[in-house]
């Protein structure tokens, strides 16, 4: 069963959290933030397109267009597959581990699991970003000498970076798995 | 809690029968291997669990049923099915069926010594048999068969089914009184391009372990050790090479197999990185040779170096002059002026000595090119270093003298404050002078302060010249040895079987339906192409300079020599 609701990111965008669930220990929790507008597209074109006739008819040098071309190709290649994440998402499956996958507008993913023997507990933590304070979701990591301590901090949903309502949302998802694990009776 | 079934894709289509494998108690996770087939005699099933187990050091027992009927469900067979679960015992008893051509399979358990008797959830993960098989997990743990609790859950399953290799031996086509279906039950595949290298490697391994000791005897054979020798073959950086590449073939030619995986994916790219490197030097040499070019480049190496020493007699004369509008003391500017003058008069009549045979010289040096690329680009920074043997000269003769003059200023400017610098003591403490001396320290002081812009000026520009062949031939040692130290194998291996290299699993779930277990789908995440060059790097022979840029600018300022790039065999000074 899937549902769909509407936030906001830190910066103002309109972006969508979907979640389905695919058992009782396993959910998956998606943020899709917005898709590449035409507009700006168009916009980044025409002005590198415009500085290239510029420079021809101050040079008379036709390399001046075909390398404005070029450039404008290999950037929207490049930055469609290594910059604009279109989907990040976390698929919870009690016992066995957490995955965060990030899908790129080209069509890449890239994935992380991490077992959930490695999973200490997932909290929302606050950082300063720039001039402001945001809110994120991070997973801590056992540290495997001190059963206490924390060896690493992986954040998640970076890119398209969910305000609090939706962070509590998916919070309150993960909780109710992890949970699951602390009930449970570990076998002998 | 939750029962984790880790089952093969390749036997969703087979017939019915028993299904072996291991379990993973402190997981609860049951890693299914194989299905053995109706009939079989419990007794010859469970001998040869235990040869497996014996062979392989996994604990393979039965762990359950499996019941693939075409037709509707037939109950004899579910409660035979449940009775075979008393002759083996196995806690907890798992039981999968799979009805027509449905991909929603019913999986259940019976617990004989349960403590809680509710219903555990189970979860079903397919995994492709042979790519986990063959696959190797990052970051590697080196242990060998020890603590297996502390390993992660994922390389337990990694490693189970990696050593479970000679179950996967026996086909269908086989003989025996045991059926298996596994992911090499349609018959062992096998490459014979890979068999025949295998058979051929031997012999060849044992003639290039005789050519090596033939190379390596020759090499320490006394009369290349005198002094003048083996000072000029510490120097040339394409003995440093050819020594490095000797010991490559060593490594590749022993006849030690390797003990584990880094060992056999090093000397694979070893291999790789030879072979590369030979091809592209006698491409390299296929193209100098080819319309005499190596006669050409021989024809004009003579004017270049004509060229380079017209170029700096013409700087002597403008710093003799008045270099940038600074105004020079005439006699010490003459001095010098004329001593680097008459230097390069020397050069020049040296290269015009040699001149009648460079053409031969360099037609048989270039033949070494075949050697590899990187030989190639190690003899042109060797014959650039020898073209600007005379910059080289003339930066230690401006940094010694300056670095002179430096120290006479600081140790004379104590004097003038009436200061001494305490040897034993290793710092400044104060001395009365006497009046002589007091005087003669002044004079020298006046005079080596007042003849300190005419030597800076020369030193600074031997300096300069000095850094840009230094840069250059940085330059092409960057070159060979990024070319030494790329793992070719490992990258090849990345791109066209990504499985082998595994950072680790991802997941993707499979169309659910109510009432049926939790489907998902592990696959292999392989590792990046940063983390691939990072984990093979092979090992060089030079260090990147070690001085800080402070350092370098500290020597600078008072004039001792610099040696940027350091390999690692020599001693520093």
């Amino acid at each position: 069963m899937a549902e769909e609701r509407r936030f906001r990111s830190a910066s103002g965008a309109p972006i969508a959290l979907r979640r389905r669930q695919h058992s009782a220990s396993c959910r998956e929790l998606a943020v899709r933030g917005p898709r590449l507008q035409l507009r700006s597209l168009s916009a980044a074109t025409s002005a590198v397109w415009l500085a290239a006739y510029g420079l021809f008819a101050l040079s008379e040098n036709s390399m001046v267009l075909s390398a404005a071309i070029l450039i404008t190709l290999i950037g929207l290649i490049i930055y469609l597959h290594f910059v604009k994440i279109d989907q990040e998402s976390l698929l919870v499956i009690g016992s066995l581990g957490i995955q965060v996958t990030s899908s790129y507008a080209s069509g890449k993913e890239s994935t992380t699991f991490i077992e959930m023997g490695r999973v200490k507990d997932v909290v929302i933590n606050e950082a300063i970003h720039m001039q402001k304070v945001i809110y994120y979701l991070c997973i801590l990591l056992q540290d495997p000498e001190d059963p206490q301590g924390v060896s690493e901090v992986v954040p998640l949903f970076q890119s398209s970076k969910p305000r609090l309502d939706c962070l509590i949302e998916v919070y309150k998802s993960c909780q109710e798995i992890l949970e699951q694990r602390k009930t449970a009776p570990q076998s002998s | 809690m939750v029962l984790k079934v880790f089952f093969p894709s390749c036997c969703s289509s087979a017939d019915s029968g028993i299904l072996i494998g291991r379990w993973i108690s402190e997981q609860n996770a049951a890693v299914i291997l194989a299905v053995v087939h109706f009939p079989f005699i419990p007794v010859q099933v469970k001998q040869y669990l235990g040869e497996v187990q014996r062979v392989t050091k996994v604990t393979v027992s039965v762990l359950g049923s499996w019941s693939n009927s075409k037709q509707e469900k037939e109950e004899s067979l579910s409660e035979f099915l449940e009775d075979l679960g008393t002759i083996f015992c196995h806690d907890p008893w798992i039981q999968i069926s799979k009805e027509g051509d449905s991909k929603f399979w019913s999986c259940s358990t019976l617990q004989k010594h349960s403590k809680n008797p509710q219903e555990e959830e189970i979860i079903l993960v397919y995994y492709d048999q042979r790519k986990v098989m063959l696959s190797h997990l990052h970051p590697t743990l080196d242990t060998a068969g020890q603590g297996a609790e502390d390993a992660s859950k994922l390389s337990a399953i990694f490693d189970t089914v990696a050593r479970s290799q000679v179950l996967f031996m026996t086909d269908r086509y086989d003989e025996g009184p045991i059926k298996l279906t596994h992911w090499q039950s349609d018959g062992v595949e096998a490459s014979i391009i890979v068999e025949l290298m295998k058979q051929a490697s031997v012999p060849a391994c044992m003639l290039l372990t005789f050519l090596l000791s033939l190379v390596s005897g020759i090499c320490r054979s006394r009369v290349l050790k005198f002094w003048p020798l083996s000072f000029l073959w510490s120097k040339l950086s394409t003995c440093e090479q050819l020594g490095h590449r000797l010991q490559h073939l060593h490594i590749i030619s022993s006849n030690k197999k390797a003990q584990n995986q880094t060992q056999l994916m090093r000397k694979a790219n070893i291999f790789v990185s030879l072979l590369i490197d030979v091809a592209l030097g006698i491409l390299l040499m296929s193209w100098l040779y080819r319309k005499n070019r190596i006669g050409h480049l021989a024809d004009t190496l003579i004017p270049v170096a004509d060229h380079v020493a017209e170029e700096l007699q013409d700087l002597l004369q403008w710093l003799m002059g008045a270099p940038a509008g600074l105004k020079m003391n005439r006699a010490l500017d003459q001095v010098l002026g004329r001593f680097f003058l008459y230097h390069i008069h020397l050069w020049i009549s040296y290269i015009h000595l040699l001149s009648p045979f460079i053409e031969m010289i360099l037609w048989y040096v270039g033949l070494s090119a075949c050697l590899g690329l990187t030989v190639a680009l190690c003899i042109l920074s060797d014959i650039i270093a020898l073209l600007t043997f005379h910059i080289y000269c003339f930066y230690v003769y401006g940094a010694r003298l300056y670095c002179l003059k430096i120290y006479g200023l600081s140790s004379l400017w104590r004097l003038f404050r009436g200061k001494k610098w305490n040897v034993l003591r290793q710092r400044v403490d104060s001395c009365s002078y006497d009046l002589d001396q007091l005087f003669i320290g002044t004079l020298l002081f006046t005079i080596l302060l007042f003849l300190l812009p005419t030597t800076a000026l020369y030193y600074l520009v031997f300096t300069l010249l000095r850094l840009l062949v230094v840069i250059v031939q940085g330059l092409i040692h960057l070159l060979v040895d990024l070319i030494d130290s790329l793992p070719l194998y490992s990258l090849i291996l990345r791109l066209c079987r990504s499985y082998r290299l595994a950072a680790g699993v991802k997941f993707r779930v499979l169309e659910q339906q109510d009432g049926k277990p939790l489907r998902l789908l592990m696959q292999i995440n392989p590792l990046s192409y940063g983390g691939v060059v990072q984990m093979y790097r092979l090992p060089t022979y030079s260090c990147y300079p070690k001085d800080s840029w402070a350092s370098l600018c500290k020597k600078l300022f008072l004039g001792e020599l610099i040696y940027p790039w350091k390999h690692k065999g020599e001693k520093q000074n």
